[in-house]
């Protein structure tokens, strides 16, 4: 087995990123046990909410974001993941779900908050920004480099949306794996050693069925199939029409223009559908203007509510089958992942299909995540006996003459791949050739979703087709497209212009970057100021306690010491220089220690009788 | 280097699809981005071209049909797609039912089919369908068979080689339009057009 080279740029620690629709999570390695592990917050939580409130007073996100979910509907944003790296076309029509206002932009689009608009990338990156923090805290040292986990069916676009976010949180993003096959890294590792499994992933926002070959340590890729635009929300979606249609009859009041009620429906929307996989019934109670809304559902409503939406899950599961060339009977392993697998139907419906049983004894919110780890260790070189072999999700192709698409790589290649193609001139002296890039099923490049245009430009001039320009697609390790084009006659590289037709350009990530810098310095700046005063204010009730019980301890002019030196942290902690509040709290520490010693000492006697504290301590 | 040479296999057909996955692996393993990650960058890309290579190989290799389409591309000196030689044909003795299908088809696309018409197309697409395998067994077998057995027979194999997939494109077309007009595209078996 190879080792990875020694030599070149230093591996640092790399983690392992789940940045999901509804919630993302950050995990590592453990060196000494080799098992992937999700890293808490301060208050023990794993999973971090993927929302971002855009407040007056600052920037918030997770949990205290998805507190203000119903209060500030309009700038608080969610489920940006089924954003990313789309066009207002791609999205238009569920907008109208959305609280907060999307506005079309150069082909992507962008989101209105208070008086600034951010791209979908540039709300992801908060979220992972938070994510680097916890990791950063948890390890006492900085992190740059992660791994990031994506829907195995996001196109191009939405990949490169992703990897942009990382730069834009300050992560060199080493890799982007397909959530599907993180989940069956971190399965590999711990359950599954030999066989073929299908991997069934229904998350907040996207499906995935992936069929994977595990052998000797390989994990090859047979094929993949999904929707980005399919999941949990949906099913939220269905219920809240049908509540409000049930609103409108019992209490004849319409709350579908109502951002903060629909909000509110929305969210115990949610978590009935959540109850409802544990519970046969479940009572639902919101507090509107004027009325209570109270109704009783029962699983069963909820499944016939659902059921289409979990049946178009079955198409793709047959469609990667078959470009696996499997019968489902062939499947050794089913393997669920993403928290709407926990829904019964769901759970019966591919059990159904399959003919098995499927797995979950890992944790369906977080195996993603424990994957992604895995991934990360493995190209920081720490395991070595694992490989992920993955493939391109959608064939990828040109356009040709009527509009028609000729597939260059076709869909379920193992990547990284490459092709090549002859481009020539059609009319003589012609200097320049453009080709326009698609990604997608369908015959014609109207169809397909576009990727980009390509302008080869400074070609000798010569008679049509005499030029002879050969062109390199190339899909990387990360499922992301690099175009090269070289001049067969004279070697030499073409210059190739490349027009996005979705997504972020280099200018405007770099401008990101440095943004989230300043923002970012601001940021550290304002907690660390907040950390000073708590401390300070620590401080200051402890001594405030202390000279009340123990001023007689110590002489008048040790006591006056200790009052002008709490004055003085008092005046300091009421500024906003952190510097001040440090030293003024170093100071007081160091006028009372004399009295702290003092008062040690005077309990330790009163508990024990006549000996000293320093006889107890030898024993 | 061709896909043949990739794998150190000489430019003959029959490969044993469990050596050719035990090799790829072991390459892989070799040539893989995911073990080179601390690679100077002029490294990196060498090993990106390399296992780009490779995974383009194993692709046409393991898959018997596709490997003849690539071993006729290759002895007529292309590197690339570009001026692919293999046009879809009808076969002749196919020809007149064709017409009856295209006919059909028409009627189909104009006004949705009845019953009865539906069936009837299910029915020649079926057969269409089994005459394809047909052609794609023979491709698989005594075709490849022929040309591994040698050198003098091999421009006549050739020949036989590009009107068999002629033929199969044809079938395969024809078939995804019966399925299209019948709406049952996608649902449990793939559109054959895009390959």
């Amino acid at each position: 087995m190879k080792r990875s080279e020694k030599s070149g740029r230093a591996m640092s620690r790399i983690v392992g990123i789940d940045l999901g629709t509804t919630n993302s999570l950050v995990a590592y390695v453990d060196e000494k046990t080799g098992l992937p592990r999700v890293i808490p917050d301060r208050d023990g939580q794993t999973l971090l909410p993927s929302i971002v409130s855009f407040a007056s007073e600052g920037v918030l996100v997770g949990a205290a974001a998805r507190r203000q979910l119903v209060r500030r509907p309009d700038t608080t944003v969610y489920s940006v993941k089924r954003l990313m790296g789309r066009g207002y076309e791609d999205v238009k029509d569920e907008l109208c779900y959305f609280p907060f206002k999307v506005l079309p932009c150069e082909g992507i689009v962008k989101i209105q908050v208070r008086d600034r608009e951010v791209t979908p990338p540039e709300v992801s990156a908060i979220v992972l920004k938070s994510l680097k923090e916890r990791a950063e805290a948890h390890f006492g040292e900085p992190i740059e480099m992660a791994v990031i986990t994506v829907p195995a069916y996001f196109n191009d676009s939405q990949r490169q949306a992703t990897k942009d976010a990382g730069r834009i949180a300050g992560l060199d993003v080493v890799r982007i794996v397909n959530e599907p096959t993180a989940a069956s890294l971190a399965y590999g590792l711990q359950k599954i050693r030999e066989g073929v499994i299908a991997v069934y992933d229904l998350g907040g926002g996207t499906f995935d069925i992936s069929i994977l070959r595990v052998k000797d340590g390989v994990f090859e890729v047979l094929a993949t199939n999904g929707n980005t635009h399919l999941g949990g929300d949906d099913f939220d979606r269905e219920i809240v029409l049908w509540l409000l249609e049930d609103i409108r009859r019992k209490h004849e009041v319409y709350l579908g223009r109502d951002p903060e009620a629909m909000q509110e429906l929305r969210l115990a929307a949610e978590a009935a559908k959540i109850r409802l996989s544990f519970d046969e019934r479940t009572v639902l109670t919101i507090p509107f203007d004027g009325f209570t809304y109270r109704r009783e559902i029962a699983r069963g409503e909820l499944e016939e509510l659902i059921a289409r939406l979990v049946d178009s899950t079955l198409r793709p599961c047959r469609m990667a089958l078959a470009d696996a060339g499997l019968a489902p009977t062939d499947i050794d392993e089913v393997v669920l992942v993403g928290g709407s697998t926990r829904i019964p139907l769901v759970r019966r419906r591919v059990g159904e299909l399959f003919g098995k049983t499927p797995h979950s004894q890992l944790n369906p919110d977080e195996v993603v995540a424990l994957g992604a780890a895995v991934q990360a260790h493995i190209l920081a070189g720490g395991i070595t006996d694992m490989l992920l072999l993955d493939v391109t999700p959608l064939s990828l192709g040109i356009e040709t003459l009527g509009g028609i698409v000729s597939v260059l790589i076709p869909r379920n290649t193992t990547i990284p791949t490459n092709a090549r193609e002859m481009f020539t001139t059609s009319v003589d002296g012609q200097r320049t050739v453009d080709m326009h890039v698609v990604q997608g099923e369908r015959e014609l490049a109207k169809d397909c979703r576009s990727l980009a245009r390509f302008e080869l430009s400074g070609i000798d001039p010569m008679p049509a087709g005499m030029p002879k320009i050969e062109v390199v697609f190339l899909i990387d390790a990360n499922g992301i497209l690099q175009v090269t084009a070289t001049e067969q006659r004279t070697g030499k590289a073409s210059a190739i212009e490349v027009k996005p037709t979705y997504g972020l350009s280099e200018t405007d990530v770099e401008r990101m970057v440095e943004e989230s810098f300043t923002f970012a310095e601001a940021d550290v700046e304002a907690r660390l100021l907040i950390e000073a005063r708590n401390e300070a204010d620590t401080v200051i009730t402890h001594v405030e306690r202390a000279l009340g019980q123990g001023a007689s301890l110590v002489g008048a002019e040790e006591r006056a010491a200790i009052e002008t030196a709490l004055e003085a942290l008092r005046r300091a902690r009421g500024g906003s220089d952190r510097d001040l509040i440090r030293e003024a709290t170093t100071a007081m520490n160091r006028a009372t220690e004399h009295l702290a010693e003092v008062m040690m000492d005077t309990a330790l006697k009163g508990a024990l009788g006549s000996r000293r504290a320093d006889e107890i301590m030898e024993k | 280097m061709d896909h043949f040479e990739v794998f150190g296999l000489p430019r003959r057909l029959g490969i044993d699809a469990a050596k050719l996955q035990r090799v790829f692996y072991e390459l892989s393993r070799q040539s893989h981005p995911d073990f080179h990650q601390a690679a100077p960058p002029e490294r990196q890309a060498e090993i990106l071209e390399t296992s780009a290579r490779l995974n383009a190989a194993y692709r046409v290799l393991r898959d018997p049909i596709a490997r003849v389409e690539y071993l006729v591309r290759l002895e007529e000196g292309r590197d690339t797609k570009e001026g692919a030689t293999v046009k879809p044909k009808a076969p002749p003795e196919l020809l007149e039912e064709m017409f009856e299908i295209q006919e059909a088809l028409e009627e189909a696309r104009a006004g949705g089919p009845d019953a009865a018409s539906r069936e009837t197309l299910a029915g020649q697409r079926d057969r269409l369908m089994a005459r394809c395998q047909d052609e794609e067994a023979r491709l698989r077998g005594p075709l490849s068979e022929a040309w591994d057995r040698g050198a003098d027979a091999r421009a006549g194999v050739l020949a036989a080689f590009k009107e068999a997939l002629a033929t199969r494109a044809y079938l395969r077309t024809v078939v995804d339009d019966i399925d299209e007009a019948l709406g049952e595209v996608g649902e449990g078996h793939v559109s054959h057009r895009r390959h």
